[in-house]
């Protein structure tokens, strides 16, 4: 995984709160076997028309959100089913930060997992930045993972919380498994008690 | 004397095979179930980094999402979903796993073929690629679902880093109205804390309305519990519980039954255990419920009709009723019972065991379908499907014009040819209206068994209490 440290980029609005994976990606696309190439079907009902042409009114086809980064939705996004390849498919597209006022749990796990940095900000700041995002030309933010900041390009700066120990992982870009295989001893000994109980 | 725990703490602190201030806690799982959908870059990643499987004996797959349920001896004709389900094959013969393949007689929905084994037992740490692994809670698990990363993570260490997430019990209290599901239940109880109103939670379903419900009914009641923003949802093992773990094929025996019976009555919540939310509700309030949105929240009263924007306190709530209305071509103040519906599926790991399809059949019995409506059946297993055919009830559902199906997810997600196509109204026993969920363009309304089979007879929705 690529650590994530500070980040600057082009942020887009997604005015809408509930998005659910089955939006982020679409389930005719969960049948490939590959973790790579799940950007082009991102949102893929709202962006594309039926006959395949781009959907002039989905906010990530105005010209202006070409090349965006950083996404600003609306609250508990990432909800319903746990499919990974919902941040697949938003970090292939392009994104590294999502701005919402909460989202889903496994959702956020996910979004750990792959080097993608979920960032929770109050409802009204949240619709501040999407506004801004909305009106403003090329409106970026920088986003500083060890200080746990946004800013604005006006330097206005919003804090956001952060798991100590997921801020660890994305700084260093650390591998779980790896992390977690580091106590291989103290697993054998408890799956060695565990093993003796009846069920 | 011990402070008094819930049972989420008993099962947590039982399985953290490590647990530091300002670390994730290492819990160590029971049991792994895996599907074809989200396990094959878990797998090539044990590959990828030379790994194996620690534990195939606690790791049993089968294949559902993405499986035709139309007759099994003929090839599947979408070839990237043949490749994935090959992939699932392939992979569980070089890691040493399970399989119920599709042509096992226990092949089934991932979460319905959990209990029916016996897998699913109280006080165990489950997990699955699947966010309705909640279901297995309603056994006194704690079982919640996973994404791929962490498949792979299990897969190696037959552990997982969780951060402890908070308590909820949810009391329903009372007898239930005659015609009222575990299905009405749920849908109840999310209306009222909202799609996220479970989020950081593990949610414990208790109150003398659950204690008197089937395990059927309680893992109807725990699968949604992921529609309510919670990652798990548990209910007390009891009596209820052991008489139906008792026998099956990967229950305890002998001693080891009695010595696991004598653990799992040890599980339940003490009294007096704190809980980070509570939530009391009377049964007897709860009517049959009728989503008309695009999310499980947006639930009404049958008797009820559809809401206006208005209605909301909430800017975000108003936004997303509107879209909800635009999409699914309902206008405010309609009444639900005048609802016309294109499409009946009763099905999915919500609502297609055996209950499910005997209290659906018996609604149905003796009558047809409505002309204008197109009715599918579709058994969580295939041991459901054994049953439910030595019982006539294939020929109930057939004689009423109903399609009765081979085992599998079908059109709760329409991975499969089972699709809605664009701007179909359905009646679903499934758990999930999201847009497109069954179909591009297709509008869900999500029901009970029981209400589904009436709205297919009707060609509309009806009032299951005035059923007759
Ligand atoms: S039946 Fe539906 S909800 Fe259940 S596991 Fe299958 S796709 Fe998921």
């Amino acid at each position: 995984m690529e650590p994530f440290v500070e980040h600057t980029g082009l942020a887009a609005p997604l005015d809408a709160a509930n998005i659910d994976t089955d939006q982020i990606i679409p389930k005719q696309f969960l049948k490939r076997i590959e973790r790579a190439g799940f950007g082009q079907f991102l949102f893929f009902d709202w962006r594309f028309k039926d006959d395949g042409s781009e959907n002039p009114d989905f906010s990530l086809n105005e010209p202006q959100y070409r090349g965006a980064s950083i996404l600003i939705a609306g609250a508990n996004f990432g909800c319903g089913s746990s499919r990974e390849h919902a941040p697949w498919a938003l970090l292939d597209y392009g994104f590294r930060v999502l701005i919402a006022p909460s989202f889903a749990d496994i959702f956020r796990s996910n979004c750990y997992k792959n080097g993608i940095l979920p960032i929770e900000l109050s409802s009204e700041d949240a619709a501040r930045l999407r506004r801004q995002a909305e009106t403003r030309d090329g409106f970026q933010l920088t986003v500083n993972l060890p200080k746990q900041t946004v800013s604005d390009p006006d330097g206005k700066t919003y804090s956001f919380e952060m798991d100590s120990f997921r801020k660890e992982f994305l700084l260093k870009g650390l591998d779980d498994i790896g992390w977690t295989l580091q106590y291989e001893r103290d697993i054998a000994e408890y799956e060695k008690k565990r093993d003796a109980l009846p069920t | 004397m011990n402070a008094p725990r819930t049972m989420f703490e008993k099962i947590w602190s039982s399985h953290a095979v490590r647990e530091e201030p300002d670390e994730a806690a290492i819990l160590y799982i029971d049991l792994h179930l895996v599907h074809e959908v989200t396990s094959p870059q878990a797998f090539e990643g044990l590959r990828m980094s030379g790994r194996k499987v620690r534990r195939p004996d606690k790791t049993f797959a089968t294949m559902d999402h993405n499986v035709p349920t139309s007759d099994r001896s003929l090839p599947i004709l979408d070839q990237i979903a043949a490749k994935q389900i090959e992939t699932l094959e392939t992979n569980c013969r070089e890691f040493g796993v399970t399989l119920y393949d599709l042509n096992s007689p226990d092949q089934g929905i991932v979460h319905v073929i959990g209990p029916e084994l016996g897998l699913t037992q109280p006080g165990r740490t489950i997990v699955c690629g699947d966010s309705h692994t909640s279901t297995h809670g309603a056994f006194g698990a704690l079982a919640f679902g996973i994404g791929t990363s962490e498949v792979e993570h299990v897969l190696a260490t037959q552990c997982l880093q969780q951060q402890r997430p908070k308590t909820f019990r949810i009391a329903i209290e009372g007898g239930l109205q005659e015609g009222v599901t575990a299905k009405d239940i749920i849908l109840n109880i999310i209306r009222r804390i909202g799609t996220a109103g479970g989020a950081g939670h593990v949610i414990e379903y208790a109150g003398s309305t659950i204690r008197a419900l089937s395990m059927e009914q309680r893992m109807t009641v725990c699968n949604m519990s992921i529609e309510g923003g919670a990652r798990a949802g548990m209910i007390a093992p009891d009596e209820t519980t052991y008489a139906y773990l008792e026998g099956r094929r990967f229950s305890p025996k002998g001693a080891d039954w009695d010595a696991a019976v004598e653990y799992w009555k040890t599980l339940p919540s003490d009294d007096g255990a704190d809980w980070d939310a509570e939530l009391e509700i009377d049964a007897a309030e709860i009517a049959p419920q009728v989503t008309w949105g695009v999310n499980p929240g947006q639930t009404v009263d049958v008797g009820g009709a559809v809401p206006s924007p208005d209605d909301f306190d909430n800017p975000d709530d108003q936004k997303t009723a509107e879209r909800a209305l635009e999409y699914m071509d309902l206008t405010p103040g309609q009444q639900i019972t005048d609802l016309k519906l294109d499409r009946v599926f009763i099905g999915s790991c919500t609502n297609s065991r055996i209950s499910d399809l005997r209290a659906a059949a018996n609604v149905v019995k003796g009558r047809k379908a409505n002309a204008d409506v197109r009715a599918m059946v579709v058994p969580g297993s295939q041991a459901v499907k054994r049953q439910a055919e030595a019982e006539g009830l294939d020929a109930v559902f057939r004689d009423a014009g109903f399609d009765w199906r081979e085992s599998g997810c079908s059109m709760c997600l329409g991975m499969n040819p089972d699709t809605l196509a664009p701007g179909e109204r359905c009646a679903s026993s499934s758990n999930r209206n999201f847009e497109g969920r069954q179909g591009k363009g297709g509008r869900t309304h999500l029901v009970s068994p029981e209400m589904a089979a009436a709205a297919a007879i009707a060609g509309r929705f009806v009032d299951i209490r005035s059923w007759s």
